[in-house]
């Protein structure tokens, strides 16, 4: 196909390459500055000579968040719940998706379901009302509010169910014949066969745990309780603005902060950044396979 | 499955615990919604609080800022749409075009990356970068003689600031569902195409577009339900109080109304607003997406 290329598409060809690759890098870019301020000496990040290479390379902003016991507690915290978190929303993706994958004459109740847990992706209480019920449910300041409102992942749900129902029909035939029950036929059949499916899902489950921090903010009033993003939104994003806005754009506490503020974000983002290409390798599919049904 | 019927009892079983939950942190928030038509008292609870049926749907709306609010919200959430909308399948366009596959699988995989990073991540980023004293931004205008811009704290700048840097986070990933889409064509259009004597210009006016129609109508029509929604993470991780005048949307006046200022009334008003606009929303254009792209959710 190439043989008949004009010199006006070899020129079109070498500037697409050269914009994507520009706008790509342009995606990166401030990451790789930030990581660089943060092995920076302070002078030299206060000076704003650091750009994408650090200047008088140094761990010490590093060592000094890692001797900080607020943020390890708050990276624990985190942990923890990204542990919690998987194993609970897991289950029960895997749990609710089987029966609403069957079709209504072997589940005859399977629309009724659907549309009860459909109707919450299209009509929510909103937040105040939300903020009261984890309330009255006594989850306040525990780990559990930031795990049981969010328990039910009905998007992936929906992924699941959608994956199941390409299972081929013959086997899960096969499997009750030989007198397997529905709950082996799920566990010993239906999940070893939907691994690509859980895999995307489990990835996107841990993402979303790492990276949520709206209800860390509100549903712990200590800060010792606060997971990693709610903590880095108290001292990265707060502080910050707070400072702006008062005028003293160069108050020198702000200065000597900004090499362990960069620091913290970065930490903040290493572990979607170590997950991420084994993350990628899973999404394309199951993005496709999730929001194009056709 | 034709022999004797199916025990029913597994799948309700499967389902017991999910439905639970879902009845007490989703269907409760609902029911939660009364506290809109009171006199909240979280002392008294819902039975021992005062009705007083429309009172704060009306003191929202004499509020000075609530007409700012919602046009903020509008906006902002149809500036992000159309822009989020139209840069990807250009993006993907051009990304098709690209014939070697080390470069392009390069280049998606920068530019999926801004997307799983959290906005507390990439506002602290943003912070930084956009500040007007310190910042890599305003330095690098400053080489050209500009003004130091203070991209988050000046009305005019912020809204723009905020579509934009939404954009970077997002554009990548939402090309892949239109690359997915260009993979699906059939080459043989294009080989026709080629027969006829149709240059690659030609080729992505009238078969690449027109294999992509589907789709784009498909995503359009479903963006019709964000049109309430700026994107809570990113402002209020990005905002202050100098630029509430074009950068307030309703989810932030709803965060400071209720868990600010304990106006639990008033602010689940607005977020009864909110929701019940949006579920018609949603609901006409998951209609819309049935009738003309063929779409269900399940």
């Amino acid at each position: 196909m190439n043989l008949s290329m004009t010199t006006g598409q070899k020129t079109f060809n070498v500037f697409n390459q050269i914009f994507l690759i520009a706008l790509s890098v342009l995606c990166v870019l401030p990451l790789i500055h930030v990581l660089a301020i943060s092995l920076s000496d302070k002078t030299a990040a206060a000076a704003g000579d650091v750009v994408l290479w650090p200047v008088h390379f140094t761990w010490q902003s590093y060592t000094y968040v890692l001797s900080k016991p607020e943020f390890m507690r708050a990276f624990w915290i985190t942990i923890e719940r990204v542990a919690l978190g998987l194993l609970i929303n897991m289950f029960l993706t895997i749990l609710l998706a089987y029966p609403l994958s069957k079709e209504v004459r072997v589940f005859k109740y399977r629309t009724v379901y659907a549309w009860y847990f459909v109707l919450t992706i299209l009509f929510s209480g909103g937040l105040i009302p939300t903020y009261m019920i984890v309330n009255q449910t006594h989850l306040l300041d525990t780990i559990w509010a930031l795990i049981i409102p969010g328990a039910v992942p009905v998007f992936n749900v929906i992924l699941l169910l959608n994956f199941f129902r390409g299972l081929p029909r013959e086997l899960e035939e096969a499997a009750f014949v030989d007198g397997a029950k529905q709950w082996t036929v799920l566990w010993r059949l239906f999940v070893p066969l939907s691994m690509p499916a859980l895999a995307t899902i489990a990835l996107f489950t841990i993402v979303g745990h790492w990276n949520a921090w709206f209800d860390g903010l509100i549903y712990m009033n200590k800060l010792e309780h606060y997971p990693l993003q709610s903590y880095l939104h108290t001292v990265i994003i707060k502080t910050d603005l707070a400072m702006q806005s008062a005028r003293d754009l160069d108050s020198l506490s702000q200065v000597s902060e900004r090499t362990s503020k960069a620091a913290q974000i970065f930490m903040g983002a290493l572990p979607i950044l170590i997950i991420y290409p084994f993350l990628q390798r899973f999404f394309v599919k199951g993005i496709v396979l999730g929001s194009v049904k056709e | 499955m034709n022999k004797n019927r199916v025990s029913q009892l597994p799948f309700h079983l499967m389902l017991l615990p999910g439905v639970a939950l879902v009845l007490v942190f989703s269907y409760g928030p609902m029911f939660g919604i009364i506290m809109s038509f009171q006199q909240y008292v979280p002392a008294k609870g819902f039975t021992g609080s005062e009705w007083i049926g429309l009172d704060n749907f009306r003191y929202v709306l004499d509020m000075p800022d609530t007409f700012t609010v919602l046009w903020n919200t509008m906006f902002i959430a149809m500036m992000k749409i159309a822009a989020g909308l139209v840069f990807p399948i250009l993006i993907a366009l051009l990304l098709n075009e690209v014939r070697k596959n080390a470069v392009k699988r390069t280049i998606q995989t920068l530019i999926y990356l801004p997307h799983f990073l959290s906005w507390i991540i990439l506002g602290g980023i943003l912070i930084d970068v956009l500040s007007p004293s310190s910042g890599i931004v305003n330095h690098f205008l400053g080489l050209f003689g500009m003004k130091p811009i203070f991209f988050l704290g000046s009305n005019h700048w912020f809204p723009f600031t905020i579509v934009i840097s939404d954009l970077w986070k997002e554009f990548g990933f939402a090309t892949i569902v239109y690359l997915a889409a260009l993979t699906s064509i059939n080459p043989v259009l294009y080989e026709a195409a080629i027969v006829d004597g149709a240059n690659r210009w030609r080729q992505t006016l009238h078969v690449t577009l027109p294999g992509m129609a589907p789709i784009i109508i498909l995503l359009l029509t479903l963006s019709l339900g964000n049109v309430l929604n700026a994107g809570f993470d990113q402002i209020f991780n990005l905002y202050s109080p100098q630029v509430y005048v074009s950068g307030d949307i309703i989810d932030t006046m709803v965060y400071r109304l209720g868990l600010v200022d304990a106006q639990f009334g008033p602010a689940a008003a607005v977020g009864l607003f909110k929701s019940v606009v949006s579920f018609v929303f949603i609901s006409v254009s998951y209609v819309l997406a049935y009738r003309f792209a063929n779409y269900r959710i399940f």
